[in-house]
């Protein structure tokens, strides 16, 4: 299927107006930043990827007010918020609740089981996804922890917080 | 078109369950009509069946020999139960006619003494075939799979070794095996409690895709593909690739036609290969033709290429 | 009693270290090609990963087994001969093999290389597997997921190796080693290029009323209701129609997911060395959970202690799980 073409899932917050616009403003120079360091710290991650370096990721967390485009290319890595009415054409497309890929990125959570009872869901080039899921898997310990590490103590406040805060609407939506 | 006579046509073992009479008309006209020089008899596929015609199989024997055919007895493919064991080990004691192994218990079984290796023993390359040379292998049927750049390299080697090659030209490909039996669980039974279900599918019990595309074939333990290999386009430069024998698999169609387009392009009586295809598709109405696994692509695809020869 | 040990999966480096980190006795693993039968896309080892995930091993004592389980196409071998020469410098524990003339070339070459007998060889009978043992010098066999627990004792008192068998991941249904439903939809084939149901050819459509069709090289092999759990498209676990089943049926078998948990003290009774897990494909989060769990199983019963069976069993919660032919022959 092409990206752009499906429905949208059931829970999902608007990402799009001016809400969201203003909400990437504030998250993108955290973005870029922590994107670099992680790319810098863990290069083998790069070679996983293989021909996918220059694919399109579309990482959609539905509860949050925008999505996250993901270009792992290492000489022009893109990593950045945007507005869903204003998402580029992705070569892939990963959509779940926001603590489920934070859990993923960090292989807490089995991405196969996750996928298998419908809680993320895959479109686009499912070879990307496999290789990006694969590359991340490869990077030992917390890639969330390593980047709340990098803004000190408030950072890995926020860290606690969102997963206390997501995780508590996970519960209450699933129960 | 060149006339190619050294090459042998040969009926592969009945892959589906036939009835003991169907068995007997079928190989009495494949050995009074059917131009072929070898044929394989014997059960492949399910050792329950091998005692509705094992009691012909003598006679069947003697008829084919009789009609000028080499018989070569194939074994089971899949060997764990006592009586697959036992079946096995007794197909490797004898001394005549010639044998074709498909599961290594036979081997263990041969030791040293001549016999033919089967498509399911994995022969895929001149490493695997020159150890089973060297074990007394005589002839070396190649997985269907195999594509023909490979194929070629195959039958060089094989044919250095003084082997006979042999490749599946016609027919359904075997594409799996399995220890459950996918007749009887689409009638909601078991294999022990199968009650032969599978003989009211002579040609493959036919699954599609929920969106309706036809896909595969059930065969009791075995998957079948859907479509029928056609390698007559190819036939030319297998042959010129070193193979010695081309397989013909029976399928519910007059083999003995389909044996005749193949010995008539072997003998130079085509006057093309599409006169040929022409006359297999006539005699194959309704089912597709594919040689995807010779051109290195997927299996079901039907690649149009001009035989080169 | 036998030794049971734990063969864990290691799909890359960071896996491997998982494994070993929570208890496992052995890791299998495989280089980045056709060379072993997982052979997916950002999965596997460098060479000098592998070496540098064997010192990583023996210095925790656990042992690393080098899956070489394809089948070269002629014209190829010499990759598969290659990947052999560069695991025996690495100082890997033992190959696993499935083809003939590998295993002939390995045990020529590099004679005091330990030889496991791949589930790709489908070595099921007593004789099959004597006829590696004495062709090859094999020391274990692992055994197709396809024989009950009294026919595995059978076989353990009639050949001279020793006997592993998976106890949980995936499960396959067609006899391994003899399969080409990839090849035959996609064009790579499971025997010879360590590929199934590759993800560059799966795709994934949802459909306006909420459903998913699962669908490789264009052929949808099932379609799941907004509520129903979905599974990866393998051809052996698709839904297909027959004649007299026109809904739409698992003509092979529903995804599941073997889980032999319940079963180890038999197992280890009918004289089981070694106990596999399943799934170099999968995450560390997997890897993590499932090998510790099975860590303290095997502990449990080896001290005579009663086993903690219900934490395995979560494992595969709100999947369905099986104990396959292993339980019982009706699964035939």
């Amino acid at each position: 299927m092409t990206p752009g073409t499906d429905t949208a899932p059931p829970i999902r917050v608007p990402g799009s107006g001016v809400i969201a616009r203003l909400a990437c403003g504030v998250v993108q120079p955290l973005l870029s930043r922590t994107v670099r360091r992680i790319a810098a710290r863990h290069p083998q991650l790069f070679a996983r990827l293989g021909p996918h370096q220059r694919t399109d990721f579309l990482i959609d967390p539905v509860d949050l007010p925008f999505a996250l485009h993901l270009r792992p290319d290492p000489a022009a890595l893109i990593f950045r918020a945007v507005p869903r009415d204003a998402a580029p054409r992705a070569g892939a497309v990963i959509r779940g609740r926001f603590l489920l890929l934070l859990e993923l990125m960090d292989s807490e959570e089995d991405g196969d089981a996750a996928f298998f009872s419908r809680d993320l869901e895959v479109s686009g080039d499912t070879e990307a996804v496999v290789r990006l899921r694969n590359a991340l898997d490869d990077v030992d310990g917390s890639i969330a922890e390593e980047a709340a590490a990098m803004f000190g103590v408030p950072g890995r406040a926020v860290l606690a917080r969102l997963r206390r805060a997501y995780s508590h609407d996970y519960e209450r939506k699933t129960a | 078109m060149a006339v190619i006579t050294m090459t042998k046509l040969t009926l592969g073992p009945i892959a589906c369950h036939w009835s003991a009479e169907t068995r007997r008309d079928f190989y009495a006209r494949i050995a009074d009509e059917a131009p072929v020089d070898e044929v394989y008899l014997g059960e492949v596929i399910c050792s329950k069946r091998a005692p509705f015609h094992e009691p012909d199989l003598p006679q069947t024997i003697a008829r084919l020999e009789r009609a000028g055919k080499r018989v070569i007895v194939s074994t089971l493919a899949e060997v764990m139960l006592r009586r697959e064991r036992k079946a096995t080990a007794d197909l490797a004691a004898m001394d005549a006619p010639e044998i074709e192994i498909n599961n290594a218990a036979g081997l263990y079984a041969r030791g040293s003494r001549p016999h033919r290796i089967g498509p399911f023993m994995n022969a895929y390359n001149e490493a695997t075939i020159a150890w089973m040379a060297g074990q007394g292998a005589t002839h070396i049927c190649l997985p269907a799979e195999l594509p023909g750049e490979a194929i070629a390299i195959a039958a060089a080697a094989a044919r250095d070794l003084g082997l006979g090659v042999e490749v599946q030209v016609f027919g359904r490909a075997s594409l799996a095996v399995s220890a459950r039996c996918y007749h009887a669980r689409a009638h909601g039974r078991t294999k022990d409690n199968c009650q032969f279900v599978c003989e009211s599918d002579p040609d493959g019990m036919p699954l599609r895709t929920r969106d309706d595309a036809p896909i595969l074939r059930v065969n009791g333990i075995q998957t079948q593909s859907e479509s029928y290999v056609d390698l007559l386009p190819e036939t030319p430069r297998l042959v010129a690739d070193g193979v010695t024998h081309l397989r013909l698999m029976p399928q519910v169609v007059d083999m003995v036609a389909v044996a005749e387009v193949f010995r008539d392009l072997l003998e130079g009586r085509l006057s093309s290969v599409t006169e040929g295809d022409a006359r297999l598709a006539a005699l194959c109405e309704g089912t597709e033709f594919s040689n995807g696994f010779y051109h290195g692509t997927a299996g079901y695809r039907r690649i149009a290429r001009a035989a080169t020869a | 009693m036998s030794l049971a040990e734990l063969i864990c999966p290691a799909g890359t480096p960071a896996a491997l270290r998982t494994a070993v980190d929570a208890g496992a006795d052995a890791v299998y693993c495989g280089f980045q090609d056709a060379t072993n039968a997982r052979n997916f896309p950002g999965l596997n080892f460098t060479p000098d990963e592998l070496a540098e995930a064997v010192a990583y091993a023996h210095a925790r004592a656990t042992k690393v087994l080098l899956a070489l389980n394809t089948y070269p196409p002629a014209g190829k071998v010499d990759l598969w001969r290659h990947a052999a020469d560069t695991g025996a410098r690495l100082g890997v524990d033992a190959f696993i093999v499935a083809d003939m003339g590998v295993a002939d070339y390995i045990a020529r070459t590099h004679p005091q290389m330990r030889l496991h007998l791949s589930v790709q060889a489908a070595a099921s009978s007593p004789e099959a597997i004597r006829y590696y043992c004495e062709s090859f010098g094999v020391k274990r066999v692992v055994l197709p997921r396809i024989l009950t627990i009294p026919e595995i004792r059978q076989i353990r008192g009639e050949i001279p190796c020793e006997i592993e068998t998976f106890i949980f991941g995936n499960h396959g249904l067609m006899v391994e080693g003899r399969c080409s439903l990839t090849n035959y939809l996609t064009g790579q084939s499971t025997n010879m290029d360590g590929v199934c149901s590759p993800a560059e050819q799966v795709d994934y459509a949802r459909h306006a009323d909420g459903s998913m069709s699962s669908r490789l090289a264009g052929f949808t092999i099932d379609c799941f209701g907004p509520e129903e759990k979905a599974g990866y498209p393998t051809i052996c676990k698709g839904r297909y129609t027959a004649p007299h089943r026109p809904e739409g049926y698992y003509a092979f078998e529903e995804p599941v997911s073997l889980n032999l948990s319940r079963l180890l003290p038999e197992l280890i009774e009918a004289g089981v060395h070694a106990f596999k897990i399943e799934g170099r494909q999968r995450s560390k989060s997997y890897v993590r959970g499932v090998v510790r769990a099975f860590r303290q199983a095997v502990d449990d019963i080896r001290a005579g202690r009663e086993a903690n069976i219900a934490d395995l069993v979560a494992l595969t919660e709100g999947q369905k799980q099986t104990q396959g032919a292993f339980e019982t022959k009706k699964w035939r």
